[in-house]
C-alpha cells in the first residue's frame, strides 16, 4: 500500500488541509473508490476504512493482480466531519455539486477539479454514496441515465438492486457524472445507512466491491456469488406520503414483502397521541425505502415500494 | 389578496405556508399582463423582502396606476427565514437548486413544483437575491446565455449598473429561473448587497427599476424615474480574483470603486506570525463590482470580480 497526496491547501486558523490516497498494485489504473464527500457520511468513510485494511491484507499475499493498480480516498471532506457540518466548513458548499471544478476557484472547486484528474483515468469508478432524503433504503448500485447502459457490468457487485436514475437538475455538477462523461464506468453503491454505522450493511457493501473487483480480474479473492440483480428504474418505484403530520410508528421495514391493504405505518398526534392516520400499501411489493425520523411532516414520502415483486 | 400557494403541516402544530400577495386592477379584463417577483429562497437573504415591500408600499400608495397583475413572492423559504439559515433547514439543501421540484417529491421539491406551478402563465420573472455572507454586490442583472437575447430588453430596465450574461448558479439548471425560462416566463436574477443584512439605497434603486419594467410591460401607468443604462458584461469582460493564501483579508479598495491595472487591491495576513502572505493586485483596469465582506478567507476565496471592458 502507498499513501499519496491528492489535495492539499492551508486553511487560516486550522493548518494544512491534506485529502489522502491508498493505492495498492502498480500498473493499468484499473479502479478508483471515494468514500465520505460530505461531513455526515460516516458510513461511507467507515465502509472505506474496512475495504482498506481488507486490501491490505490482500497486497500482502499478492492477491492484487499483476498491472492493475487500485485507489481509495476515503475522505474529500473530513474537516466538516471534525466541526459536525455537512457540507465545506468555511462557505457551506457541497464538494459533490462542484464537480468538473476549476483549479483557480474556490476550494471546494479546486478539491473536485485536483480529484477529477487524478481519478479520471480507471477504467471502474465506485463511489460510496449518501442520499438527500434522510431514511434507509435496500442496498444497491444506482446508475445515472448516463450510466444507465452498464446495468450489466453493476450486476457483478451482487447487489440485490440496481435502480438507473433520471437524470436530474444538479447531476451535471457530481463526480459519478463527470467520471461517465471522461470514460469511466461509474457506480454509486448506496448500503442504506449515512450518520450512522450500519456494520451488517457496511460489510455487505465492502464485499459487493470485492466482489466485482474480482469479477473484472483486478484482485484474487474468493467470495459468496451474491445476488443475480434485479433492474429497477427510479421513476417505477412507488411513493406512499403521509397525510398527517405526527409521530410515525412503523409496522414494517425495508427489504419486508408486503400485500395491499398492508399496515405500513401510523401516524399519531403529537399532542394527543391518538392514531390520525393510517398509511396501507396500495398494491402488493416490497419496501425499497422508508423514513426513519421519529416525527414526519404532512405530505412527506414516508416510503417507496417495488410494485408487484416478491421477495 | 393574500394567497397561500404551499401549505405543508409540520412536525408539531405549525403550517409551513408560503403565500403571495396578488396586487391586480379591481376589475380585470383577463388579459392583463402578469409580473412575478420572487425572493427568499435563500433565507439569510433580506434585501429582496425590502424590495417587496416597497413595491407592494408604492403600489398601494397609486393603486389606480396599476393596469396589470403584479404577483409577490417575499419569501419562498420561510423557516430558512426564520432560523437565518441560507439552505431549507430540515434537509441542508440550497432551495435553488431543486426546481422544478417534484410534486410527489419530498417536501423541498414538493413545494418548488407548486411554486412553478403557480407562476406558469406569467409574462416577466424576477428573481431578488442579496449574494451571501461572504461577498457584496453591485446591483446587477443576471441571465443565463441560452435566453439573454429575449431578455435583455426587460434587463436593461431594472436600473442596474450591470446585466451579465453568465450561466451563474443562481440562473443555471435547478434555479428557479432556468425552470421557469424552460416554459416560457422570462425570467432574470437580480443580485445586490450582502446576505444578512439590508442595503437600503440598493433596493430603492432596484424598487425604480422594477417599476420602469412595469411601466414598459404596460402594466404600470404611474410616473417612473429614468432608469441608468446598464453595462452589458460577458464571462470575457470579467475578470475573477481568488486568494492564493488563507488568512485574513484587509482591503485596499472599497465595492463599487474603478481600479487600475496593477492598483493594490488589498493583503493576505497571518494572524499567528505576523506576516504579509499574500499582496493582491487588480489584473485590468475596471469596476470592482463583487468584493469580499468577509475578512477571513482560504485559499481560491473569491476576494473580487472586476468589470474591465468599455465603461463608457
Amino acid at each position: 500500500m502507498n499513501k499519496e497526496i491528492i489535495f492539499n491547501m492551508n486553511t487560516a486558523f486550522r493548518g494544512e488541509y491534506t485529502i489522502i490516497g491508498y493505492r495498492f498494485g502498480h500498473g493499468e489504473q484499473a479502479a478508483c473508490i471515494i468514500g465520505a464527500m460530505r461531513g455526515n457520511e460516516f458510513q461511507q468513510l467507515y465502509m472505506c476504512s474496512q475495504l482498506i485494511a481488507k486490501l491490505e491484507q490482500l497486497e500482502a499475499k499478492g492477491a492484487i493482480v499483476a498491472n492493475k493498480e487500485i485507489l481509495i480516498i476515503p475522505a474529500l471532506n473530513y474537516n466538516s466531519m471534525n466541526v459536525g457540518k455537512k457540507f465545506w466548513v468555511s462557505d457551506s458548499t457541497d464538494i459533490n455539486r462542484s464537480f468538473p471544478g476549476n483549479p483557480e476557484g474556490p476550494a471546494t472547486s479546486r478539491i473536485a477539479d485536483a480529484v477529477l484528474k487524478r481519478v479520471k483515468d480507471y477504467s471502474y469508478g465506485i463511489q460510496f454514496a449518501s442520499f438527500y432524503l434522510g431514511g434507509e433504503f435496500i442496498p444497491h448500485i444506482r446508475l445515472t441515465e448516463e450510466g444507465a447502459k452498464n446495468t450489466s457490468l453493476a450486476n457483478l457487485f451482487g447487489m440485490p438492486y440496481v435502480l438507473t436514475a433520471s437524470e436530474r437538475a444538479f447531476d451535471s455538477t457530481t463526480l459519478n457524472y463527470n467520471w461517465q462523461k471522461n470514460g469511466t464506468s461509474a457506480f454509486s453503491v448506496y448500503t442504506g445507512a449515512t450518520e450512522r454505522i450500519d456494520e451488517e450493511r457496511a460489510r455487505q457493501g465492502v464485499s459487493a466491491v470485492l466482489r466485482f473487483l474480482t469479477r473484472m480480474g483486478i484482485i484474487r479473492y474468493n467470495c459468496h456469488g451474491g445476488y443475480i440483480s434485479t433492474v429497477l428504474e427510479e421513476d417505477e418505484l412507488l411513493s406512499i406520503r403521509s397525510d398527517m403530520p405526527g409521530f410515525f410508528r412503523k409496522k414494517v421495514s425495508t427489504n419486508t414483502e408486503v400485500v395491499r391493504g398492508q399496515l405500513l405505518a401510523e401516524i399519531v398526534d403529537s399532542f394527543r397521541g391518538d392514531v390520525i392516520s393510517r398509511l396501507v400499501a396500495p398494491t402488493d411489493g416490497v419496501i425499497f425505502y422508508q423514513q426513519i425520523q421519529p416525527m414526519v411532516f404532512q405530505n412527506s414520502v414516508a416510503f417507496k415500494m417495488i410494485k408487484r415483486i416478491h421477495e | 389578496m393574500i394567497d397561500t400557494v404551499v401549505s405543508v403541516e409540520m412536525l408539531v402544530e405549525e403550517v409551513m405556508q408560503i403565500k403571495k400577495n396578488r396586487l391586480a386592477p379591481d376589475e380585470c379584463t383577463g388579459n392583463e399582463k402578469r409580473l412575478c417577483i420572487a425572493s427568499g429562497s435563500h433565507g439569510d437573504e433580506l434585501g429582496g423582502q425590502y424590495i417587496c415591500y416597497q413595491v407592494i408600499r408604492r403600489i398601494k400608495q397609486d393603486f389606480q396606476s396599476l393596469t396589470g397583475i403584479v404577483d409577490v413572492y417575499p419569501a419562498m423559504n420561510p423557516l430558512g427565514l426564520d432560523a437565518q439559515m441560507r439552505d431549507f433547514p430540515l434537509m441542508d439543501i440550497d432551495m435553488n437548486t431543486v426546481f422544478p421540484g417534484d410534486k410527489d417529491g419530498a417536501i423541498l421539491e414538493h413545494a418548488a413544483s407548486k411554486i412553478i406551478k403557480d407562476m406558469a402563465g406569467a409574462d416577466v420573472c424576477l428573481d431578488v437575491h442579496s449574494s451571501n455572507s461572504l461577498i457584496r454586490e453591485i446591483p446587477q442583472v443576471r441571465i443565463n446565455d441560452d435566453v439573454s437575447e429575449s431578455i435583455m430588453p426587460y434587463a436593461k430596465l431594472l436600473n442596474t449598473e450591470l446585466v451579465w450574461i453568465h450561466p451563474s448558479t443562481s440562473v443555471r439548471a435547478g434555479s428557479l429561473a432556468y425552470a421557469l425560462n424552460a416554459i416560457g416566463v422570462k425570467t432574470m436574477v437580480i443580485e445586490a448587497g450582502v446576505a444578512l443584512r439590508i442595503d437600503y439605497d440598493y433596493c430603492e434603486q432596484i424598487v425604480d427599476g422594477i417599476f420602469s419594467l412595469m411601466k414598459h410591460m404596460g402594466i404600470w401607468q404611474g410616473e417612473v424615474t429614468e432608469v441608468r443604462r446598464p453595462t452589458i458584461a460577458t464571462d470575457g469582460d470579467v475578470w475573477f480574483v481568488n486568494a492564493e493564501s488563507s488568512g485574513l483579508f484587509v482591503p485596499n479598495i472599497k465595492h463599487s470603486m474603478k481600479v487600475k491595472k496593477g492598483e493594490k487591491i488589498g493583503t493576505i495576513v497571518d494572524v499567528i506570525t505576523g506576516s504579509v502572505e499574500e499582496r493582491i493586485y487588480a489584473p485590468c483596469d475596471g469596476l470592482v463590482f463583487t468584493f469580499r465582506e468577509y475578512p477571513a478567507v482560504e485559499e481560491g476565496a473569491l476576494i473580487a470580480r472586476i468589470y474591465g471592458g468599455d465603461l463608457t
